[in-house]
């Protein structure tokens, strides 16, 4: 085996306690690249995921509390990993280059998140979709290969409405930007968004607002990452 | 499209020609898509006219999936990407060229080649050269004229660029297509400015990973060897610098870059300052002729490292404390004001050298590494601490050099004579103290020494 990150050979540490595992499920990254993968540990904010002193609700999460329209349409967001500079490697070289494989690097810290976080619900993974444009380019959909590593049932429930030059603009802006999204299919159990990023939250915001509105009853969002 | 249509005879492009520009830019390049600066329309008309070519970017053969730009074969070097009806074979190795896959292909030029302008008398150095450079100097221009390959064996130090010029100017007249391949971008940004200032009016195209520059038909390309993974029989000279330093057995895509980079009838040259066993070797049974020359351009010996037996010494490192003897030669160091450069054999060992001794310390992916080290140049330091990424290519005018654990595995032959070939680089101050910290000689501590005491030798008797 070869890390998937260094490409340094993995050379397993066979003991009676770990003969087992290893065979039970294959090392994807060597011990080193496993160490610096920024594990979301310690208090965050109940909201959002962002890591808060005491585990109190940020100020981001206050900020959309009182949004007039988006404000009570996402329950809650879950995210794995914390945005360092590592994480930022990974993710050019994932998205930008396009290598689909390092997916495999998130697998193991999204199906503890997720397991830690979600096990007790029954929920439908909605990823976030791309244009078509970026998703021809690139050949695949960032959110949906995170959603594939969780090996629940999911539904394509969501389109983007035209390809929004979202980086570009203010955060007031982007407040106020039309929703992104329409709907493909109605969904009338809970459903859990899947995207890469949760940055301000607009993006997931949106489609919870837009699931709700089309009878959803509980919209909860899981992320990679939470910057 | 008919294959056979690769290369067609067709009289050069003149630069007044609309297509000179384009063709410049790419010919005997495998490029993708994105790659080409073109629209969509002038895009398909080239391809109607046959003048840009298809080619699958991953081949399917019975062993495997074969990368056609890095000639990777190896399965877990492939990745996958879902997809209907079939998923996408893309290859992981190059990938940061812009990924290769079972969906994007290459292309390469198959319209009328430009020619590079032929310059007489391009060469503007004046410098003299040694007894041992000339020699050397009047073989490399032979090679490069008969297209035979050569192997320089230089020791540190010993004015290998200017050896080049002679060479370089016949082939500059003829108009041949140059390319100067070296393992490092640092020794491409080091290099470019001095070919720039022999040659002035040559367009030279410096290709390393990060820079954007390039130039259209430029004739003489500075490159690292990552950046040759683009070329296809492009070059009449092929010059691949520090051969001993590419990993050629671990990484074989390079030694096909490189093979596949140059023209079927072209000049290989390699320098070395300590070449490796496989290379030696054919030099020894005279498979590939070779050159020697042993003395530094100003005449002095090379150093010869003192080695100094340090008990315990990781150990102590551990416990945050200098042991007595590496302490007191700093400080003796200090005291002259002497510069000095530490290699260390780990990132850890540097950081905790740094900690212990307050000096700055450098490794490889330290972000602030350029300014360290010209702060270090440029002696507004005067000692620095550094892994192996010194080892070799840079020059700093009047050092001495420690190793800390010279014995560890990292400190091959090759690395620490490099090493030891860092001091005494000037003409004013030829003398270098160098100096090993072990714990016991390796077979590379006791090679390193011999080879550099044998070079000594063979400068003194001729
Ligand atoms: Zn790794
Ligand atoms: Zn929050
Ligand atoms: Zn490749």
């Amino acid at each position: 085996m070869f890390c998937l990150w260094c490409h340094e050979e993995i050379i397993p540490d066979i003991t009676w306690k770990n003969v087992f595992q290893f065979f039970g499920k294959d090392r994807k990254l060597c011990e080193d690249c496993q160490q610096k993968l920024p594990y979301i540990e310690g208090p965050v904010c109940p909201t959002c995921s962002k890591p808060t002193e005491h585990g109190e609700v940020c100020r981001d999460c206050r900020t959309w509390t009182s949004h007039p329209t988006l404000g009570e349409s996402l329950i809650q967001n879950v995210s794995v990993f914390s945005y360092t500079p590592f994480m930022k490697d990974i993710m050019a070289k994932w998205k930008y280059r396009g290598d689909y494989e390092l997916v495999n690097m998130f697998k193991a810290g999204m199906e503890k998140r997720f397991k830690d976080n979600f096990h007790k619900q029954v929920l439908t993974l909605v990823p976030i979709p791309l244009s078509k444009t970026r998703e021809q380019e690139r050949g695949f959909n960032q959110a949906e290969a995170l959603a594939g590593l969780l090996g629940l049932p999911m539904i394509h429930a969501l389109a983007r409405v035209r390809n929004e030059k979202q980086a570009k603009k203010s955060r007031a802006e982007r407040l106020q930007s039309k929703n992104p999204f329409q709907l493909k299919h109605r969904m009338d159990t809970p459903v859990l968004l899947i995207d890469d990023l949760y940055t301000t939250g607009t993006t997931l915001h949106w489609a919870a607002f837009l699931l709700k509105s089309a009878g959803c009853p509980k919209v909860y969002s899981f992320t990679l990452i939470r910057s | 499209m008919n294959p056979q249509t690769k290369k067609t005879p067709m009289s050069p492009l003149t630069p007044e020609d609309p297509l000179y520009s384009i063709a410049s830019f790419c010919e005997a390049q495998l490029l993708l898509r994105q790659e080409l600066p073109l629209t969509d329309k002038n895009f398909e008309e080239l391809q109607l006219m046959n003048y840009l070519q298809e080619t699958p970017g991953i081949e399917e053969s019975f062993t495997g999936y074969v990368c056609k730009r890095c000639g990777n074969r190896k399965n877990h070097w492939f990745g996958k990407i879902p997809q209907k009806p079939s998923p996408i074979v893309y290859c992981r190795k190059c990938i940061e060229m812009g990924r290769v896959s079972s969906f994007e292909a290459l292309y390469r030029w198959t319209g009328p080649q430009t020619q590079s302008p032929r310059i007489e008398n391009p060469c503007h150095w004046d410098g003299r050269l040694t007894k041992f450079q000339r020699n050397c100097s009047q073989r490399i221009l032979e090679a490069m004229t008969t297209r035979e390959p050569l192997l320089v064996w230089a020791v540190c130090g010993a004015g290998k660029t200017e050896m080049l010029f002679e060479g370089l100017t016949a082939a500059i007249s003829r108009g041949d297509r140059i390319c100067l391949a070296t393992p490092r971008a640092d020794v491409v940004r080091e290099l470019v400015p001095r070919f720039h200032r022999a040659f002035p009016e040559v367009t030279i195209s410096a290709l390393y990973g990060g820079s954007e520059e390039k130039m259209e038909g430029a004739q003489f390309i500075i490159a690292t060897t990552h950046q040759l993974l683009r070329y296809e029989e492009a070059f009449d000279v092929m010059i691949i610098d520090e051969v001993d330093a590419f990993p050629y057995h671990a990484d074989q895509s390079l030694s096909f870059a490189s093979e596949r980079a140059r023209k079927p009838s072209s000049s290989l040259v390699y320098l070395t300052a300590t070449p490796r066993k496989w290379l030696k070797w054919k030099a020894k049974l005279k498979l590939i002729p070779t050159v020697f020359v042993p003395a530094r351009y100003h005449g002095y010996p090379l150093p010869t490292p003192r080695f100094v037996s340090t008990y315990r010494l990781s150990k102590t490192l551990e416990k945050d404390i200098l042991p007595p003897s590496i302490r007191s030669w700093i400080q003796g160091k200090t005291k002259q004001q002497r510069r000095f450069l530490l290699f260390t054999p780990t990132i850890e060992i540097a950081h905790k050298l740094a900690k212990i001794t307050k000096i700055e310390c450098v490794d490889a992916k330290d972000p602030d590494r350029i300014d360290k080290i010209n702060r270090y140049r440029n002696g507004e330091r005067n000692a620095l601490i550094t892994t192996t990424i010194l080892e070799r290519g840079v020059t700093f005018p009047s050092i001495d050099v420690a190793v800390i654990d010279a014995g560890h595995k990292v400190f091959d032959e090759a690395a620490l004579v490099q090493i030891a070939g860092r001091a005494g680089r000037n003409a004013d101050d030829p003398d270098g103290d160098v100096i090993f910290f072990h714990q016991g000689r390796t077979n590379a501590i006791i090679g390193a020494k011999k080879m550099i005491s044998m070079m000594n030798r063979l400068a003194r008797r001729k």
